[in-house]
């Protein structure tokens, strides 16, 4: 009877959410898609390189759509440490790309320091990067804890702009930390991940002939890495919190403090493991950002911070899966605006304005649910 | 709203109080000489300032380029020394962004002993920058803009000892297609006033030529090129035109290829750094660039100054060093000879601008230079250089495909209207 019990809960808690992730992020490519293919057929014509719109849309629609999976993962990543945050303390951790961006430092330090030479067999690679990963959980995971300690428990029963305020200040100070250490040991404030071709070979993953033309859809296989974690850190996460006594006082800490303490509930140490667990998550996320990108500086966690943090919104901040969704959703957006806005107007509007265009979108969906896609499954403190 | 506590209030000015304190603690733009006891038989100092990013992405020029201009002042100051001053170089970091450049040249005016300015590294920092210099006379020699509108607003402080886009463009266009032999171009620039300015004129010359232009697209992208490459993969052009950095385009070339673009690159003066190499590995190997400043062993005279520079600061120099070490060599010879007009006094500004302006036949490391009526060289040296090695130390290496000496096109009211400036 508990096993049954045992396994409905665990069904909840993961099997779930993964289902759910799926759906709506299936059912959100197929409309952009669909979308974007009506629009090629109502507006055809020639464009470059002796296509016509339908031509180009066909030809390209898979590949951007993984691309866009690919970026929103991404997203996704560093959105689950926001919303975890927000959820317990309502606070906007603005601090956390940065947090972010020091996990991505510290294993690109690692990684250079072990000067692999590039041709490594593919398994070695792969406990090379899982420990890289560890090493960086651990940086930021220590970090965020440090962060919370000092900047934003003295200010715990302040009102909520000014930990909000200290909160931007963390993230200038982190920057031009970092920018100020690199800058004296290594004379240059910026690091390039090293690359290993196995990582970067390209996996076909369809073949197909579109317009007498072979059109292949391909994924590097760095991707699928970034993909496999990403699912295991959504799980592990609504495993922890919807599964476990410790998620059941994180849970109770949410929802009211003064009530969590009064059950014997140690609040300051639930915050703190709260920060522990979302500063790990973003450090992960800094590692595996800095092998798919190659190059980082101090203040690369700042644009996909941002973007992470409008996906938290997007999906309902607080709500885990759907941070997750979030992410997923704005990449795809962004994937499809930059690759379309170009040839649909004619060159008068190109990529560079891929980020108005997701973020109009944005706006749009937030006005018909203001509680974003999944809305708020964490109760708001009274 | 309710009434602070006193608690609340404590914390917040507290937080304030943080604020404030890391401010002090962030390091000064500006690292100027330290004062030296004064000489009885010194009349003054004069000062040069130097302007580019001396930190970002772009430090690695940037630094090379000070590094060029401070060895000039500190091998050829004497005989402004012997006439009873003191030579100082106050570099400045204009972090390649426009509304930091412009604050620094505020500063740089306002102090009587700057005389002249070498800099800037980026055209958009210093079209905005020298409107400034340009109110209160003071010269300005540039080592590496080469955006037309840096000499076409035919201002008297503005000059370079470099070429320029609309040229280097052009000979990028003709290189791809009567020596690539490529048909068909895709271009891609970084929306600054640099980057977009020599896309255009690639593009339109490559058209002119007979070329197929398959997109021309400006992105502010710095990490995630895949919604850009994508696109590039379904209309397959033989090749790829990057106006922009070496920061950029590094992260871009190295994603390409990686998605299997197969298409040749090519590039302005923008990728000559030995970043790029170690930012994209072997995705530029076999690239071409054109430059307006070749690496300095190109040049007849510059063994010497390779030397020297790596004595000085222990590492080789980078493009646009031995091109800054001209631009002030031309600015102390200038000073000289303003300071003798002046009777052994402290120059105004306007003559030393004068001065400069009037440099005719300078014998330095990177060639003769003449400046003509709007501060281009009579006729400046453009490279074609191929890179051979995916290792950032044999960038030096990259071999000279071509090198042409061309004549700036000559000033029109059109030329002008096109910089802003009206009759």
């Amino acid at each position: 009877m508990t096993g049954q019990l045992r396994l409905i809960r665990l069904y909840r808690a993961v099997v779930y959410p993964l289902i759910q992730l799926t759906v709506w992020s299936a059912a959100s490519l197929v409309i952009i898609s669909a979308v974007t293919l009506a629009l090629a057929v109502v507006f055809n014509r020639q464009v470059a390189g002796g296509l016509t719109l339908v031509d180009f849309v066909v030809r390209t629609l898979p590949q951007v759509a993984i691309d866009g999976l690919t970026i929103g993962f991404l997203y996704a990543m560093i959105a689950l440490g926001y919303t975890m945050v927000y959820g317990v303390l309502q606070l906007i951790n603005f601090a956390h790309s940065e947090i972010f961006m020091v996990g991505a430092f510290v294993g690109v330090e690692f990684m250079l320091l072990l000067n692999l030479p590039p041709d490594q067999p593919v398994q070695g690679l792969l406990l090379v990067i899982l420990l890289t990963t560890l090493l960086g959980m651990a940086a930021s995971g220590l970090l965020a804890v440090g962060i919370e300690r000092v900047a934003y428990r003295p200010l715990r029963h302040a009102p909520r702009l000014v930990p909000l305020i200290s909160a931007i200040g963390v993230s200038f100070f982190l920057q031009d930390t970092v920018r100020a250490i690199e800058g004296l040991v290594n004379n240059a404030f910026f690091r390039n991940y090293p690359s290993f071709p196995a990582l970067n070979e390209p996996l076909t993953l369809a073949s197909v002939t579109v317009a007498g033309e072979p059109v292949t859809v391909q994924m590097q296989a760095k991707i699928i890495l970034i993909i496999v974690v990403s699912l295991v850190m959504l799980s592990g996460l609504n495993y922890l919190v919807n599964a476990t006594r410790l998620g059941r006082a994180i849970r109770a800490v949410a929802q009211d403090q003064a009530t969590a303490a009064l059950m014997g509930v140690n609040v300051d140490r639930i915050i703190m493991l709260t920060f522990l667990i979302g500063g790990a998550l973003g450090g992960a996320t800094g590692v595996l950002f800095g092998i798919r990108v190659g190059r980082i500086d101090p203040y690369v966690g700042f644009i996909p911070g941002i973007k992470a943090f409008t996906a938290a919104v997007l999906g309902g901040i607080g709500n885990i899966t759907g941070a997750m969704l979030g992410g997923l959703v704005l990449g795809v957006l962004e994937a499809f605006a930059g690759a379309y806005l170009s040839q649909f107007t004619g060159g008068a509007f190109g990529s560079e304005y891929k980020d108005i265009f997701a973020f109009a979108i944005l706006i749009i969906i937030l006005i018909f649910r203001p509680t974003g896609l999944l809305g708020e499954i964490v109760a708001q403190r009274a | 709203m309710r009434k602070l506590t006193r608690r609340e209030f404590v914390v917040s000015v507290g937080a304030v109080g943080v604020g404030g304190l890391l401010a002090a603690c962030a390091p000064p733009t500006a690292a100027p000489g330290a004062p030296a006891p004064q000489q009885p038989t010194v009349k003054g100092t004069i000062k040069i300032a130097t302007q580019s990013p001396l930190s970002g992405g772009q430090a690695v020029l940037g630094e090379a380029l000070k590094n060029g201009a401070q060895l000039a002042v500190e091998q050829l100051k004497s005989p402004i020394e012997n006439l009873g001053f003191r030579v100082e170089l106050v570099a400045f970091d204009d972090q390649a962004k426009p509304d930091v450049g412009v604050a620094n040249a505020r500063q740089i005016v306002n102090d009587p002993d700057i005389l002249a300015v070498v800099g800037h590294l980026n055209s958009g920092v210093a079209i905005p920058s020298s409107e400034v210099y340009k109110d209160y006379d003071l010269t300005m020699v540039s080592p590496a803009n080469t955006n037309p509108c840096i000499t076409d607003r035919n201002y008297l402080v503005v000059n370079r000892v470099c070429g320029r886009d609309d040229v280097q463009g052009a000979v990028g266009a003709e290189f791809a297609y009567n020596e690539l032999k490529v048909k068909t171009a895709f271009v891609i620039h970084d929306k600054t006033t640099y980057g977009q300015g020599v896309a255009e004129f690639f593009r339109d010359r490559f058209r002119e030529l007979g070329g197929q232009v398959l997109g021309f697209e400006g992105t502010e992208e710095k990490a995630n090129f895949d919604p850009l490459v994508t696109q590039i993969a379904a209309v397959k052009p033989e090749l790829i035109y990057f106006g922009g950095i070496y920061d950029q385009a590094g992260v871009f070339f190295k994603q390409a290829r990686d998605r299997g673009l197969t298409a040749q690159f090519l590039g302005p003066d923008g990728m000559d750094s030995s970043e790029l190499a170690k930012i994209a590995g072997t995705a530029v190997v076999n690239m071409h660039y054109t430059s307006v400043a070749a690496p300095p062993t190109v040049y007849e005279g510059a063994r010497k100054f390779v030397q020297d520079y790596k004595q000085r600061f222990g590492k080789d120099p980078e493009p646009f060093s031995a091109q800054a070490y001209d631009s002030a060599a031309i600015i102390l010879k200038a000073l000289e000879a303003a300071i003798r007009d002046a009777g052994g006094n402290k120059p105004t500004r306007r003559a030393v601008a004068e001065k400069v302006r009037a440099t005719k036949d300078y014998q330095g490391i990177t060639g003769v230079i003449t400046f003509d009526e709007r501060g281009d060289p009579v006729k400046a040296r453009y490279f074609v250089l191929k890179v051979l090695s995916a290792n950032p130390a044999d960038w030096a290496k990259n071999q000279l495909v071509k090198s042409l000496d061309l004549a700036p096109p000559k000033l029109t009211p059109e030329l002008m209207a096109k910089c802003g400036v009206r009759r």
